[in-house]
């Protein structure tokens, strides 16, 4: 079993820090809710706060770890030119323009995920920021909890459509090459003898 | 003799400030700020894809094109007008109303705009 740093790099992109991400946004969404509800019998206690500060912290970390891996890691392995005679199976932008039954995963796809992904840490800090400041008062500010429930919705949005779009992206033309990594050794099957490598 | 009415941000003030003198200021600057930071994506996304001449301007790191100078931009755009907003009104008591509807209405923005079928139809593609 291998893998190559390309491979690495695209899951710690997008499970390690996009699917995170993901997954806190209803943890985020139940808390902010409950928590800045005007009125509510509910009264979160000092820790819960705070717990809750380091859960809006480590969203904002994910945020940004997953827009700044994928601008700058994984996005130019993605967008490479290819030099003339070369395999476009090794560059993935190069391969979906090739033909109209694909072009669109590139012209809609990943120009829509490169650029929307953006507004959900630009959001979540914000959000993270004004939990920060005012914590369980933000309930004596509608607009501000209506703000803050707002930009956490619309974060959650961009990172549907960027991981979507990533996961479909990476099925049609994945991000391929690097370094291998051998994991572990398999059992030798059939097929061993004329198998070749996985592309370095 | 008669007191003119507050206007700009304070025009209409909530009463929600309280005993504890916490003030709606710094919130509303955050919250504006984050909208002007995705409405500045949204609106660099569109000119990059439009002229030739920014979208190489705005490719700062060759690698990633014109992407890298985009974020970029909107990222300091945002942390400059939150800075700016914060200095102006972290100890005051603003229209956090109004400022919610725009800064939701930049957010609306930044979502069309960053839409390529949208980018396309303003580009009469």
């Amino acid at each position: 079993m291998e893998i190559t740093t390309r491979d690495l790099w695209t899951v710690v992109h997008g499970m390690g820090f996009g699917a995170l991400f993901m997954f806190a946004f209803s943890g985020a969404l139940a808390e902010l809710y409950r928590m800045t509800t005007p009125g509510a019998g509910y009264q979160p206690s000092p820790r819960e706060q705070v717990l809750f500060r380091f859960y809006l912290g480590a969203m904002v970390a994910l945020a940004w770890g997953a827009v700044l891996s994928g601008a700058y890691v994984v996005y130019p392995w993605y967008r490479a030119a290819p030099p003339a005679g070369a395999d476009l199976a090794d560059y993935p932008k190069a391969l979906l323009v090739s033909t109209r039954r694909t072009s669109a995963w590139h012209t809609v796809g990943m120009e829509w995920k490169e650029h929307v992904a953006w507004l959900a840490p630009i959001g979540m800090s914000m959000v993270a920021f004004v939990f920060l400041r005012y914590g369980r008062a933000m309930s004596r500010f509608p607009e501000l909890r209506l703000a803050a429930l707002g930009f956490v919705l619309t974060a959650l949005v961009a990172t549907g459509v960027a991981g979507g779009f990533g996961a479909l992206l990476n099925k049609y033309a994945p991000v391929r090459g690097g370094t291998v990594i051998h994991l572990v050794d398999g059992e030798r099957g059939k097929a061993d003898d004329a198998a070749p490598p996985l592309r370095p | 003799m008669t007191q003119l009415p507050p206007s700009g941000p304070d025009a209409a003030a909530p009463a929600a400030e309280a005993a504890d003198g916490l003030t709606n200021g710094s919130g509303g600057a955050a919250i504006l700020a984050a909208g002007i930071g995705c409405g500045a994506l949204g609106v660099l996304a569109l000119a990059a894809d439009a002229s030739p001449a920014l979208n190489h301007l705005m490719s700062v790191y060759r690698p990633s094109g014109a992407l890298s100078g985009v974020s970029t931009s909107a990222v300091l755009i945002w942390l400059a007008a939150w800075w700016g907003l914060e200095r102006r009104w972290s100890a005051r008591t603003v229209d956090l109303r109004r400022i919610t509807l725009v800064a939701f209405a930049l957010l609306g923005v930044s979502l069309l705009l960053t839409f390529p079928p949208v980018m396309d139809l303003l580009q009469g593609k």
